[in-house]
């Protein structure tokens, strides 16, 4: 495992450190924007065998997809409905941030015993990626803005993509074209309901959509 | 001939998105639905070659869950095109309990969105490589969200939300399974394993147990996710009140049954590879939770379309049951995919016409349905004793035969929480079900609160016929199931791995 490699896994767990604690919208979608290149980097990094042209070009329309599109889009989501800037969370900052070193412990665990046949890196890689995944689903459960709930999938599917791109290397292109491409229309179809939501409620808090229940 | 199953529905839809008329683009969706049903129909008469290197192919459990999507397709073409044509008459803030002003979705992408939920259906049945159906599923997740949220408030609009954000993130747990399975391929020294169905069933043997079983874990809990399984189950009942009944019939009968094929697939893998307790043993769990959960919330539900998605999760988690305990429930569970298919879209569909009679959705509210709409009133009445389980409907058949297999297998105790949860739910819907049916209907009471329905109207022949030939089908198949039919199914069970 060599320097940068170890350099990009821990600013990865900071990163996902930072999300759970940032109070701004901005912020968190510009890191989990930061997020999608840094998982894609260390993806082409541990793998063990010479990579070829393929895997570079996935990664690099993965990026530009997941680090560009989707946080443009999520941004003019926010400034269209013209919601705060805050936040909001329903789990606060300081437990939020608890909850996270919890969830690392667990990934790095889970990682731990997973068999793997590939080297430490691949190892650090899974249990990193994992965590992404947690904590994307943190983010989905602990925040009330739709908007944040949107970055939460959207890191969820970092950490999951990064594994895929990592791991699952003999797949064709077009699988992973068709994920890509779900993964935008999924986010842009979430960008259109925020949209509605602002504009039926005046504000984007999902804890107001409360009137289905048993 | 698999070409035409994905293509027909895919580039009506994009169509008609374009057209700007309403007469034509009724018309497109009534053609493609049946243009769609003849080239199922082709398959069943001679099976077409496998297409795209074998990754997608007709095979006996895609063409009975093709027939299930197309049938219903058809039907709820038929009612979906005078429900619009009425809904487009009709005054702004019509079948709803607050009256609240709203509008409908624009009619255009309405049936764009129906015919593409068509074509992404159709290519999870037919898809037989694990990453193509994670993009298909997905797909429909994403196409049929407008279609909830058809009337523009804020109820529908809450469902969409939760339908949209709970089945994507399951999905995307599904896709870390997908990942999972291909790395089981790699470290058990495979290279060249392709994530195709028939690929990784050859090779079962060399894949890495450990990593298949948290992969089934992840699809289980991700496909399970979309399929209604409890307690992954909270944007179902939401979904299913909330959209307009012709798409709570297709969400129900095609797209829960779409999610169910990709876990039998995925069930299908790991008894090839030898692990068939372990995924056993979490169906059969998973199945039981949901049919007490959704015994639990029929039994005093106040809204009738909640009470119909509460009886979806319960049919899920009977079907989940039936692939758990294997052998003739295996079987039970194929056959009962069918019936409750056909059945819960033919209660749907009355619901359609019930809330656009009495314009609430409230259980209190409505009363003497046989009074006010006979034919309604009647199929309301056939469709919950069909799907309660009664004789002579193909409902009883089914559930018979995967009590039967529970016995065969040696599990009596699930076999009494099975037929429990079957008892309650029974009493559950009855109670709701012959309230509704029977009495005076609101108006004619003397109480001068009530609201006054509108008088007995004449009843549509869009509205009553794809409801009255689903009907006939369910009694069809519980008093006769076609040879064709039965072989079908029996070598559905068995290609998915149940012996």
């Amino acid at each position: 495992m060599n320097l940068w490699l170890e350099l990009i896994l821990v600013s990865l767990i900071l990163a996902n450190l930072h999300l759970l604690g940032s109070s701004r919208i901005n912020a968190c979608i510009r890191t989990v924007a930061l997020q999608a290149v840094l998982l894609s980097v260390v993806s082409l990094l541990v793998q063990p065998h010479p990579i070829g042209l393929r895997l570079p070009l996935l990664a690099a329309a993965s990026m530009a997809i997941k680090a560009g599109l989707l946080p443009w889009l999520l941004r003019r989501a926010v400034r269209e409905a013209g919601v705060q800037t805050e936040v909001e969370p329903i789990v606060g900052f300081t437990t939020s941030l608890l909850l996270g070193l919890g969830l690392l412990g667990v990934a790095l665990h889970v990682a731990d015993r997973l068999p793997m046949a590939d080297a430490d890196g691949a190892r650090f890689l899974v249990a990193t990626a994992l965590f992404t995944v947690l904590i994307g689903l943190l983010l989905i459960v602990g925040r009330r803005k739709a908007v944040m709930q949107t970055v939460g999938y959207l890191a969820m599917e970092n950490g999951i993509y990064a594994f895929g791109l990592a791991f699952a290397v003999q797949e064709p292109l077009l699988v992973e074209m068709g994920v890509l491409l779900d993964v935008f229309v999924a986010v842009f179809v979430m960008g259109i309901a925020i949209h509605h939501i602002s504009r039926e409620f005046d504000h984007i808090d999902t804890d107001r959509l409360s009137a289905l229940k048993d | 001939m698999i070409w035409a199953l994905l293509l027909i529905p895919t580039l009506a839809g994009l169509a008609a998105f374009g057209l700007r008329r309403n007469g034509p683009r009724r018309a497109l969706l009534l053609a493609s639905a049946a243009a769609h049903l003849a080239a199922v129909v082709a398959c069943w008469r001679d099976a077409p070659p496998p297409i795209a290197d074998g990754w997608i192919a007709v095979d006996p459990a895609s063409l009975l869950f093709l027939s299930i999507t197309s049938a219903l397709f058809l039907a709820a073409a038929v009612y979906g095109v005078g429900y619009l044509a009425q809904e487009s008459h009709v005054a702004p803030g019509g079948e709803d309990d607050e009256e609240l002003p709203f509008q409908n979705f624009p009619e255009a992408v309405f049936t764009g969105c129906l015919l593409l939920f068509l074509a992404t259906m159709s290519l999870v049945a037919v898809s037989q490589h694990l990453g193509l159906m994670w993009v298909g599923v997905e797909a429909t997740t994403l196409v049929s969200a407008p279609l909830i949220y058809f009337h523009r408030h804020h109820r529908s609009l809450e469902a969409t939300w939760k339908y949209l954000l709970i089945c994507s993130v399951g999905i995307a747990l599904a896709l870390l399974g997908n990942f999972f399975v291909a790395v089981a391929a790699r470290s058990g020294g495979q290279t060249a394993i392709h994530l195709t169905i028939a690929d990784l069933t050859a090779h079962a043997d060399s894949l890495n147990p450990r990593w298949l079983q948290a992969a089934f874990l992840f699809f289980l809990v991700g496909y399970g996710t979309k399929m209604g399984l409890a307690p992954l189950h909270t944007w179902l009942p939401d979904a299913h009140s909330e959209a307009p009944s012709v798409v709570s019939a297709l969400l129900s009968g095609a797209l829960l049954n779409c999610a169910f094929l990709t876990i039998l697939r995925t069930h299908g893998l790991l008894a090839a590879a030898g692990l068939a307790d372990f995924s056993s043993d979490l169906l059969i769990g998973f199945g039981l939770l949901s049919m007490a959960v959704a015994a639990v919330f029929i039994v005093g539900q106040a809204d009738f379309k909640r009470m119909l998605a509460y009886s979806s999760v319960e049919h899920m988690g009977i079907l989940s049951l039936g692939i758990g305990v294997g052998g003739a429930a295996a079987f039970g569970a194929m056959l009962h995919a069918v019936n409750h298919s056909l059945t819960k879209a033919m209660l749907f569909l009355a619901a359609g016409n019930i809330l656009a009679l009495y314009r609430t959705k409230s259980t209190v509210r409505v009363r003497g349905v046989l009074r006010c709409s006979p034919i309604t009133g009647v199929l309301w009445m056939a469709g919950f004793l069909a799907i309660v389980g009664s004789p002579p409907f193909g409902l009883f058949l089914s559930e018979l035969t995967i009590l039967k297999g529970m016995f065969d297998a040696g599990r009596p105790w699930v076999a009494a929480a099975y037929v429990t949860a079957l008892a309650v739910v029974f009493v559950g819907m009855a109670a709701i079900c012959l309230r509704m049916s029977y009495g005076l209907p609101p108006g004619a009471a003397p109480n001068p609160d009530e609201p006054a329905v509108r008088s007995t109207r004449r009843e549509p022949f869009w509205a009553i016929a794809p409801i009255a030939s689903l009907g006939a089908l369910v009694f069809l198949l519980g008093v006769y199931v076609p040879p064709p039919l039965a072989d079908l199914l029996h070598r559905a069970a068995v290609a998915l791995g149940a012996n």
